[in-house]
């Protein structure tokens, strides 16, 4: 026996079992879960409530669901989502799934935040954000009647801080897995493409064509991102240096996460800054908008003539197959609502 | 896919040495690191300025005698990954250092490699599936002094031209770097002349041939051909 109270010896929560699908167990490393942070049934469930608990906002108006709606693939349709003062963000909100096939663990548009746990902190105290105090968080959620229990059942104490917080939240949001759109049945054999659909793949699998596999996955790569920061030609000069800022380095400014491809039905508007509304829009900036810059990616084809110049067929089966990629299943998961 | 030969008729008697190999890059001499990308610093053999973006290339069948190292490695130089590999167990004595550069066809396997998919290394379909051997990407000046992009990547050649009969060539090579002794804890470096890739035997005008080059059957083969004098033994101590 030792001095901890007896509940806290005796409850050990139970391992969480991520439900992994087929085509990324076949196909991709194992997801990252730190070894300091297992999943558990108790973790989890404690992390979703966190996530829509509006007790996490200064004035308590938002919680992480204000921007991050389920229904949305975990955005909000604006260009930039405004804090609890009413001051607007200068980034789109980030869509919310397969987070734990980041293998770099860069989180943001920008990276600057490294590993799921540590992004979490950050909104939280942002004045454009939710614009609170860690530690009056702390205060209240360990006040509240049913907080306390949770934090002890999760992680064998009962005292509240935003390590632990940011702990359930991570925990949460690995748990938000995007793999059962009509590509990926098509992938298992289960459904068939349209013919649409099947030229809008071979044009983004072409190189002479879309070319968008290199940074965009395939699949072979079911997360549909590599992931890592690239300059995709919206600007001949930045106002946002994106990664640039992070790492210092001038040769990354104007570099942004590629963001994955998966749910785009549901995460208007697209790029850091939203500036695009359609996915025509999207398309036509690779067709014929490439801004040069000395940090353009190389993989940016023919910058000098706009972009690659799709035919007005393969630019609409290219949004045909993109949109293949919707996941209605995962928006609409009972366990990843309020 | 790879097996491994670990056969020994005197495993019990035997000196084993820990190897390591080092990958190191160079530019016709002058070393090359990540602290040197995204910079115009380097002249092909056409004469064109060059800077370095991204480099990545797959060696496979790394081998020390009859000893499998390591059945693949993914070298990426921008990245700062996988420029060194480890090798215990190695009986000491005299071995032939080999490798190829790619993956020969019979283990080109579409989609079998769950590290190489994690990173976005794959061909598709549509060009016979698998995996790049490079990815050696960058900007060049054109001919008229603006910045323009090549994508330098190789991969296992195919001729189109008759879209319902695909007919593909091997183009990953052999490297045979000679006979290395191996008498103790070493380290043995293998030296990569990206220069080479432009130089020889075909002089590469980027100009001409900078992008699309996965589809291209006769630039694969010319990549495949200048390959051949890229990769040196270095240091061995």
């Amino acid at each position: 026996m030792n001095c901890t109270s007896k509940e806290e010896e005796i409850y050990t929560p139970i391992p969480y079992s991520l439900e992994i699908p087929t085509l990324f167990a076949d196909k991709l490393i194992a997801p990252v879960i730190p070894a300091n942070n297992p999943l558990t049934v108790e973790g989890v469930a404690l992390g979703k409530k966190l996530f829509f608990d509006k007790k996490l906002s200064g004035d308590e108006t938002q919680s992480c669901a204000s921007c991050h709606n389920p229904q949305k693939a975990f955005t909000d349709n604006q260009q930039f989502s405004d804090g609890i003062d009413g001051f607007s963000g200068t980034r789109n909100t980030m869509p919310l799934f397969n987070l734990a096939w980041n293998f770099d663990e860069r989180f943001a548009w920008d990276g600057k935040e490294f590993s799921l746990e540590n992004q979490a902190l950050e909104p939280v105290t942002n004045p454009l954000e939710m614009h609170a105090n860690w530690t009056v968080i702390a205060v209240k959620l360990q006040q509240h009647a049913e907080y306390p229990t949770l934090f002890l059942q999760a992680f064998g104490t009962s005292k509240i801080d935003s390590a632990l917080v940011t702990k359930a939240i991570a925990q949460f949001e690995r748990t938000l897995i995007s793999g059962t759109s009509k590509f990926d049945q098509y992938l298992r054999g289960e459904a068939a493409l349209t013919p649409e659909e099947e030229n809008g793949f071979n044009v983004f699998m072409d190189e002479a064509k879309g070319d968008c596999f290199h940074c965009h996955g395939s699949n072979n790569n079911p997360i549909w991102s590599d992931n890592k920061f690239h300059n995709n030609g919206l600007d001949a000069t930045f106002t946002d240096l994106g990664f640039g800022a992070v790492t210092g380095d001038p040769s990354d400014n104007g570099k942004f996460k590629s963001p994955s491809i998966r749910n785009l039905a549901f995460t208007a508007p697209y790029m850091h800054d939203g500036r695009f509304t359609t996915l025509e829009e999207v398309i036509n900036h690779y067709s014929e908008g490439l801004q040069p810059s000395s940090t353009i990616d190389p993989l940016m084809k023919k910058v000098d003539q706009g972009g690659v110049a799709l035919s007005t067929q393969d630019k609409a089966d290219l949004k045909a197959f993109l949109l293949s990629l919707s996941d209605f299943e995962f928006i609409n998961n009972p366990a990843f609502q309020e | 896919m790879f097996l491994f030969n670990a056969c020994n008729d005197d495993e019990n008697t035997e000196q084993k040495a820990t190897v390591t190999i080092k990958f190191t890059h160079n530019w016709d001499g002058t070393p090359v690191t990540s602290s040197d990308f995204n910079a115009f610093k380097f002249t092909n053999a056409n004469g064109e300025i060059v800077s370095i973006e991204r480099l990545r290339y797959l060696v496979s069948n790394i081998t020390l005698g009859t000893e499998i190292t390591k059945s693949y490695n993914l070298v990426n130089v921008g990245g700062n990954t996988n420029l060194e590999i480890t090798s215990e167990n190695i009986p000491t004595g005299t071995h032939e250092l080999n490798f190829i550069f790619g993956l020969k066809d019979v283990d080109n396997i579409d989609g079998v490699y769950l590290d190489l998919n994690s990173v976005s290394f794959n061909v598709p379909a549509m060009l016979g599936g698998g995996y790049h051997y490079m990815q050696f990407d960058g900007k060049y000046k054109d001919t008229n002094s603006q910045d323009a992009n090549f994508n330098y990547h190789t991969i296992k050649a195919v001729d189109r031209t008759d879209p319902t009969n695909l007919i593909f060539q091997d183009t990953s090579f052999e490297v045979h770097l000679g006979a290395i002794e191996i008498t103790d804890n070493t380290t043995i470096e293998i030296k990569m002349n990206i220069a080479e890739w432009f130089k020889n035997p075909n002089t590469w005008n980027l100009n001409e041939l900078n992008s699309v080059l996965m589809p291209n059957f006769e630039a694969q083969k010319m990549m495949s051909a200048n390959g051949t004098a890229v990769f040196s033994l270095g240091e061995v101590n």
